[in-house]
């Protein structure tokens, strides 16, 4: 059971999370301007990494909010927690 | 005291395999020996006489997902495009142990999918139907006719989700994974197929858009062709290629208990509260359990989901109550968004890739060897692969197997 | 005390287990080889157990049990087993419990090293849990006769203890197994409350509890396995693990044996042949494989008049007519009559929770034990775990590891003096790494007794070709049964080390997996069963519907009223009343289990834009709205209408299934995609309670109790949403309709929710109905079900709603997959209605839609479609059924059969509105 750390609670138990997939995978600006390859990317494709990967999680049983984590995929160590909008720190 | 001696399983063969050292080239290159890989291997040899082929596993043969899973054997899925494969490996796996001459305790005890709400009864019925439409073996039971089959199930109409039904498909059934591995390592490697085990294929050597082989941890190996059947580990290796796949890596726990005398005869599925069960060979319950809610390559799982898991169990099957949990283990699972495989050809020349088969894929092992084994000596989809190419994603042909039955393993 | 074994009543003393009962009782042949048959006996004295397992029957009764972990108590009843479990049939009316702790240092383990662990953190101030399995604390010191700080050791111990439960931070459980180290220093231990009580167990006491144990620091202090060697013959009756032997003389006061062969390949065994001999036991001959051996030993056991065999071994043993040993072979060629042969190969350090932890271990020569290596949390070992061995070096590396772990979690440490030893032998000479003596009848030369696995199948593996020690395992079976390779797993690696030439550290072990010890399937499951499996939903008005006569169906958690029979009513015929009601009079549902949203900001209708296909921003206040939503692609998530009730206000409402999914995709595009825009969304659905009022004559019923309203098709029109007083409580109404009847939505806050519908009950004939005829009044007029109707691989124009999808607005979600190869195609899978061609038979929900003749019995039949959902229709007088066809829209008229379990029903494509298409009916 991961202790995940919500930048506005603190650590908690991974119970008390949604997970949200690859981070920094924006809603294409104008979509229709995208090709059908690039639209399968956004909708389908993800990085799947062995190693360091920034991810999305939301505080379900919590303050509700979403932000971003930076954890190992294989070790599972958590190297960063920071909210949506941010950039991925220089971590790991 | 008087105690009952409980009958030996039957033996394995006196000889399996031997191991081999990599050759400079091949004609082809298996990546990865899970039962995908092996029986691919195989098929590549005894259907299309192709026996220059070499099987690399980076760890022990078959020590990946096909040592890990519920054994779960059955066609009966929805669509046509699956239905076709799983049933073309149900009728491979019907005449398996005599092929590959070698027992694999293939057993059609039959698969119960239960249903829960009136949704589940609507697409259980949905689902039987169309089975019987495409000519798989599939029944609609009334929960007195469940219990018949699987005599400690609950049936009673005042627990929380009652049984107001179930899918039957009589010929599905269990195996054991590690025989079915080995056989087809044994008859693959008795038609000359190299078996390389702690290899691991750290990249791809492409000229331009061809592959021309592999990188490995013991040195560059060339091949004139490289099929991917990494499972789980399938998107790490193409990323060195730059080629994306639609996978996300989860892990997948199941358990077993302590031997017990026989209670369930049958494997009882049920998806809308996560239990999947039989009583294997041995007698041991075994139950696979939900997937991580987070992508993962820790071959471990998260203690919440055994947790919840137990819960519904015992709602089902009162009896359970006092069993124990003796081993959990997890297994890295490759889902793909519609949670039906990716298998064919790659916009690399030379690369095939057959992925995506996520917690259901033991099932398929025959019937994927022998697809994706053809669809590489030919260089063209196999026409039952055809639905499952890597284009769907784009143009929006999903086969999607959970939005309607729901049941994947 | 009393028990029973087999049915037959034995003696047993405090402080037994059912095993030392049984040894006491002279009972040795109890159990057998689960293949073989072969007569088998104890082993060991603890967890190592191999061969004797239970059935439990007293009490909550229990499967399958180690004879050696079951606490004797006056009324016990067991059954021996050979190798499989008997599930009890009665229900289990025990109580499990969860329990969460939260720590600065977890130590694990009750001997030695984890008492001065638990001391140096305890003393620090530092939060400390000490969890040890057994009933007492001490590990192995129970059975030891040192001198501890003067002490001797039972005293030493109750010191310790003493000393631990002053400090007000640090908290001692016994009976309780730690048996899960999971990621982030999260373990999970069983504990044991009231199995040893027998029938003196408090009913309020929950017999088993969980912990869930979040660690600042673990240390480690779990002691080691003893393990055997393997030679011809080695499962008869009387052979045991040597410091089990002494355990039963020392700690259980019962003897193991009159007369003894002691064979070993390390000072342990040595040390084990002093404390048999001290105990009175005849010790006949003490065979050691290596040729020196520690002195301190070898003199202790001279003292007392025996000498040690060196390079000697076990070559076989004899039986008696019952199975049980009679005399030892050795390799010099004697045959030693005993009835004890005590066997010790060395230690295997416990490292299955290091292990799972996902710590590395590697093979120590020094210690001859597969010990740990780095943590990869922050784990601290110590003691016999690390392959330590004389008693002083163990109390100081707890006392070591405590203070290291509490340094870790921040606290000022001062380390505890560790306490002076007396009496201890010295470990001499090193252990040799021995694990089979090699027999020309390799098939009685077990390695794993449970599962009657030997030497041959070790050989036969390693002949077929495999080298993995997991293949070994595998086709051996070796390290699979009850005891996951405790007494074999190591000793195998052994076997094969001495097979192939290979070294210890090159074939490493299995992957140790959780848990250390089984834990029960109810356990796992605690408090989450039967009503509390998954809590149930039940409106403000549920009771009313209890009392008059309701079926419920599941939806979601929600418990809803299905149909209302009356008495001797058919589930038909309700329904057929209820829809008669709502079509010719006035009905009433309650239809508080739809998810309500209450959304607010400037931004509102720009949010509402980007999420439903149709636009919502131009929405006039106090008029409402329906929607479809769909996901990025394109496919069809939910529907359900939207009312704005101020400039900045609106409330949205879900399908029942789905409230909390779509309030979390409202908040996840805000937070994520779009934080600038100004909206904020609450969850009302709680909060308010709804009750439709349908039917030609639901009008007349609202002006009667909402005299203030103006009810007028001008003054009240279709879509638009009014405030007014009904039955006196205020309340918001909306005109929709989902039957296509003249209709209307009365919400109140859910205190007065009973109270409004009790008033509208009360209004006049009103009809109360349920699901099922929502559902049928809802498909005559085509409106689909999110979830029935759709599966997640239908867009809103394969529903026949392309009308809904703006052509205008740049983007929505989903819009941008619209144009996709596939999804863009016109012959997809879509809605459309069916009736049978006879005018009477309903077809199956779930029913396949085939070309009308095809032959059934030649598989494959290409299906065209499926049938969604299906009904008799009262207002059409014939069934009809909704169903989403290949190409469907340009198929009307057309048969086709619909196939339900081999049964074919001819059917006719139509309209899916086949009840009032023009919508006149909607004004009343
Ligand atoms: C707990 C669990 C329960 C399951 N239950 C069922 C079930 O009941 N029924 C069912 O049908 N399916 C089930 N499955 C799914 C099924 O196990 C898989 O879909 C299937 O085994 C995948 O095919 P495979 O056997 O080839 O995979 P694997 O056995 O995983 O084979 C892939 C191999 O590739 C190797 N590899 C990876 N990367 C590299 C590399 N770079 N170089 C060399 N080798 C590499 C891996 O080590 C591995 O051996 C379950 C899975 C799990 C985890
Ligand atoms: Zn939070």
């Amino acid at each position: 059971m991961l202790r995940i750390p919500c930048p506005w609670c603190g650590p908690r138990d991974e119970t008390e999370f949604c997970y949200g997939g690859q981070a920094h995978v924006p809603y294409p600006a104008d979509p229709s301007t995208v090709d059908d390859a690039d639209w399968a990317g956004y909708l389908f494709f993800r990085d799947n990494p062995k190693g360091w990967f920034a991810e999305r999680w939301m505080h379900r049983a919590g303050c509700q909010r979403w932000f971003n984590v930076v954890r190992h995929t294989v070790t599972y160590e958590i190297s960063a927690s920071y909210p949506p909008g941010t950039s991925r720190p220089d971590v790991a | 005291m008087t105690w009952q001696l409980t009958p030996r399983l039957p033996a394995q063969p006196d000889f399996l395999w031997a191991e081999a050292e990599p050759k400079a080239s091949y004609d082809v290159i298996i990546v990865g020996a899970g039962g995908h890989g092996l029986a691919t291997a195989y098929y590549l040899a005894k259907n299309h006489g192709i026996t220059n082929v070499a099987v690399l596993e980076r760890g022990w043969l078959a020590g990946g997902n096909m040592a890990r899973n519920t054994t779960i054997i059955r066609s009966n899925y929805l669509w046509d495009e699956s239905a076709g494969i799983y049933e073309h490996a149900l009728k491979l796996w019907e005449g398996l142990e005599a092929d590959l001459d070698c027992e694999v305790a293939f057993s059609q005890r039959g698969v119960l999918n239960l249903a829960h709400s009136l949704g589940d009864v609507r697409e259980g019925r949905r689902r039987v139907n169309a089975n019987q439409l495409n000519g798989v073996d599939a029944e609609w039971l009334t929960p007195e006719d469940v219990q018949k089959i699987a005599p400690i199930l609950n049936i009673s109409t005042d627990v929380r989700y009652p049984v107001l039904g179930a899918t039957f498909q009589p010929r599905a059934g269990i195996a054991k994974h590690d025989w079915v591995a080995w056989g087809y390592a044994r008859a693959a490697h008795a038609m000359g197929v190299d078996l390389i085990q702690g290899c691991e294929v750290t990249g791809v050597l492409r000229e331009g858009d061809r592959v021309v082989g592999v990188d490995t941890v013991s040195g560059p190996i060339r091949a004139g062709r490289v099929a991917l059947a990494a499972a789980g580990h399938s998107s790490v290796i193409t990323a060195s290629l730059g080629l994306r796949l639609p996978l996300q890596s989860f892990p997948l726990q199941a358990l077993v208990s302590e031997l017990l005398e026989q209670v369930l005869d049958t494997v009882v599925m049920s998806n809308a509260v996560h239990v999947y069960v039989s009583q294997a060979h041995k007698g041991e319950l075994v139950m696979g359990a939900g997937i991580d809610g987070y992508v993962g390559y820790g071959q471990r799982g998260s203690f919440p989901v055994i947790e919840h898991q137990m819960a519904a169990a015992i709602e089902l099957f009162p009896i359970f109550a006092r069993a124990h949990v003796l081993r959990t283990w997890g297994g890295i699972v490759d889902v793909s968004p519609d949670a039906s495989p990716i298998v064919g050809l790659t916009p690399f020349e030379g690369l095939y890739v057959n992925c995506g088969w996520g917690t259901g894929g033991f099932k398929a092992t025959p019937g994927i060897g022998w697809v994706f084994a053809d669809t590489i000596a030919n260089d063209r989809p196999h026409p039952l692969a055809q639905p499952f190419a890597l284009a769907r994603f784009a143009d929006g042909a999903l086969i999607d197997e959970h939005g309607a039955a729901a049941v994947a393993h | 005390m009393r028990i029973t074994v087999d049915g037959v009543q034995l003696a047993a003393r405090p402080g037994d287990t059912l095993a030392s009962a049984l040894l006491r009782a002279g009972r040795r042949v109890l159990s057998q080889g689960i293949y073989t048959g072969r007569p088998r006996g104890l082993v060991s004295a603890g967890v190592e157990e191999s061969n004797v397992f239970v059935q439990v029957l007293s009490g909550s009764g229990e499967p399958m049990v180690r004879a050696t972990e079951i606490e004797a108590y006056d009324g016990l009843r067991v059954r021996t087993l050979a190798g499989k479990g008997l599930l009890p049939d009665e229900p289990d009316e025990a109580r499990y419990d969860k329990t969460f702790a939260h720590t600065d240092v977890l130590v694990v383990g009750g001997g030695p090293a984890g008492l001065m662990a638990a001391l140096a953190a305890g003393e620090s101030g530092a939060r400390v849990l000490l969890i040890d399995d057994q009933p007492r604390l001490g590990g192995r010191l129970l059975a030891s006769r040192a001198i501890v700080d003067g002490l001797a050791v039972h005293d030493w111990v109750s010191s310790m203890r003493d000393r631990l439960q002053a400090l007000p931070e640090v908290t001692v459980t016994s009976r309780t197994a730690v048996v899960g180290y999971y990621d982030h220093n999260y373990l999970v231990a069983v504990e044991r409350r009231t199995d040893h009580l027998g029938s003196a167990a408090p009913a309020t006491m929950a017999r088993h509890r969980l912990w869930n144990i979040r660690a600042g620091q673990v240390v480690l202090a779990t002691g080691a396995h003893e393990r055997s060697i393997a030679f011809a013959d080695n499962d008869r009756p009387g052979i045991m693990l040597a410091h089990s032997a002494t355990a039963y003389a020392w700690r259980y006061g019962c003897r193991p044996g009159r007369r003894a062969v002691v064979f070993g390949a390390h000072d342990g065994a040595l040390a084990a042949a002093v404390e048999l001999a001290d105990a009175g036991v005849e010790v006949a001959a003490v065979l050691d494989v290596r040729d020196v051996v520690g002195a301190d030993f070898a003199a202790a056991l001279a003292r007392r008049g025996i000498s040690v065999q060196t390079g000697a071994t076990v070559s076989g043993t004899l039986a008696d007519d019952d199975g049980v040993l009679r005399a030892v072979l050795t390799s010099a060629g004697e045959t030693v009559a005993a009835d004890l042969l005590a066997v010790s190969g060395g230690w295997n350090p416990a490292v299955e929770l290091f292990s799972q932890s996902g710590g590395r271990t590697f093979w120590s020569e020094a210690a001859a034990g597969f010990v740990p290596d780095t943590a990869a949390q922050p784990t601290h070992c110590a003691g016999v775990l690390t392959g330590a061995v004389s008693l002083a070096r163990v109390l100081s590396e707890g006392a070591g590891a405590g203070a290291e772990a509490a340094r870790a979690a921040g606290l000022d440490v001062t380390e505890p003096a560790t306490p002076s030893v007396e009496g201890e032998l010295r470990e001499e000479a090193a252990p040799a790494a021995y694990f089979c003596v090699d027999s020309a009848a390799e098939e009685t030369v077990f390695v794993d007794l449970q599962r009657d696995a030997t030497l041959h199948d070790i050989r036969r593996a390693v002949g077929a070709g495999l080298t993995s020690v997991e293949h070994i395992k595998r086709y051996t079976t070796i390290g699979t049964a009850a005891d996951q390779g405790r007494g074999s797993g190591v000793l195998a690696v052994g076997v094969l080390a001495q097979l192939s030439g290979r070294s210890m550290a090159e074939i490493g072990t299995t992957t140790y997996r959780p848990p250390y010890t089984p834990i029960s399937f109810a356990l796992l499951a605690g408090r989450d069963r039967g009503r509390l499996a998954d809590p149930e939903r039940v409106t403000a008005i549920h009771d009313w519907h209890v009392e008059h006569g309701a079926v419920f169906e599941d939806v979601g958690q929600w418990k809803r009223p299905w149909f209302f029979p009356r008495p001797a009513e058919s589930m038909d015929e309700a329904v057929r009343r209820e829809c008669a009601a709502a079509r010719t009079g006035v009905a009433m549902m309650d239809a508080s289990t739809l998810g309500t949203i209450e959304l607010q900001g400037a931004d509102v209708g720009l949010l509402l834009d980007r999420l439903y296909t149709n636009v919502f921003s131009s929405l006039k206040i106090g008029s409402v709205r329906y929607g479809v939503m769909c996901g990025p692609d394109g496919m069809v998530i939910d529907d359900g209408t939207t009312a704005r009730l101020a400039e900045d206000r609106w409330l949205m409402s879900t399908t029942t299934g789905n409230a909390a999914k779509i309030l979390e995709w409202l908040e996840e595009w805000l937070q994520t995609e779009w934080p600038d825009l100004d909206v904020r969304c609450t969850s009302v659905t709680d909060q308010w309670s709804t009750v439709v009022l349908v039917g030609p004559r639901s009008r007349d019923t609202l002006e009667e109790l909402a005299p203030e309203l103006d009810c007028s098709v001008e003054g009240f029109p279709f879509m638009t949403v009014r405030q007014a007083a009904v039955a006196g409580i205020p309340a918001r109404i909306m005109r929709v309709s989902f039957s296509g009847e003249l209709a209307y939505e009365i919400t109140v806050a859910s205190w007065y929710a009973l109270a409004v519908w009790e008033a509208v009950f009360a209004a006049g004939e009103i009809t109360p109905y349920g699901t099922e005829t929502m559902h049928v009044l809802r498909a005559e007029k085509g409106y689909p079900i999110v979830g029935q109707d759709t599966d997640g691989t239908v867009t809103p124009q394969d529903l026949g709603m392309g009308w809904i999808v703006s052509k205008k607005k740049p983007d929505f979600v989903g819009k941008r997959s619209f144009a996709r190869a596939d999804t863009s195609r016109s012959d997809r899978r879509q809605l459309v209605g069916v009736v049978p061609v006879d005018g009477r038979s309903r077809v199956a929900e779930g029913a396949q839609l085939v070309s009308h003749g095809a032959v059934l019995t030649q598989p494959p039949v290409a299906m065209h479609g499926h049938v969604t959902s299906s009904y008799h229709s009262v207002a059409l007088g014939t069934p009809f059924a909704l169903a989403l066809l290949d190409a469907g829209a340009s198929r009307h008229g057309e048969v086709l059969d619909a196939v339900d379990d081999g049964h074919a029903t001819a059917v006719q494509v139509v309209s899916p509105v086949p009840y009032d298409p023009d919508g006149v009916r909607r004004d009343g």
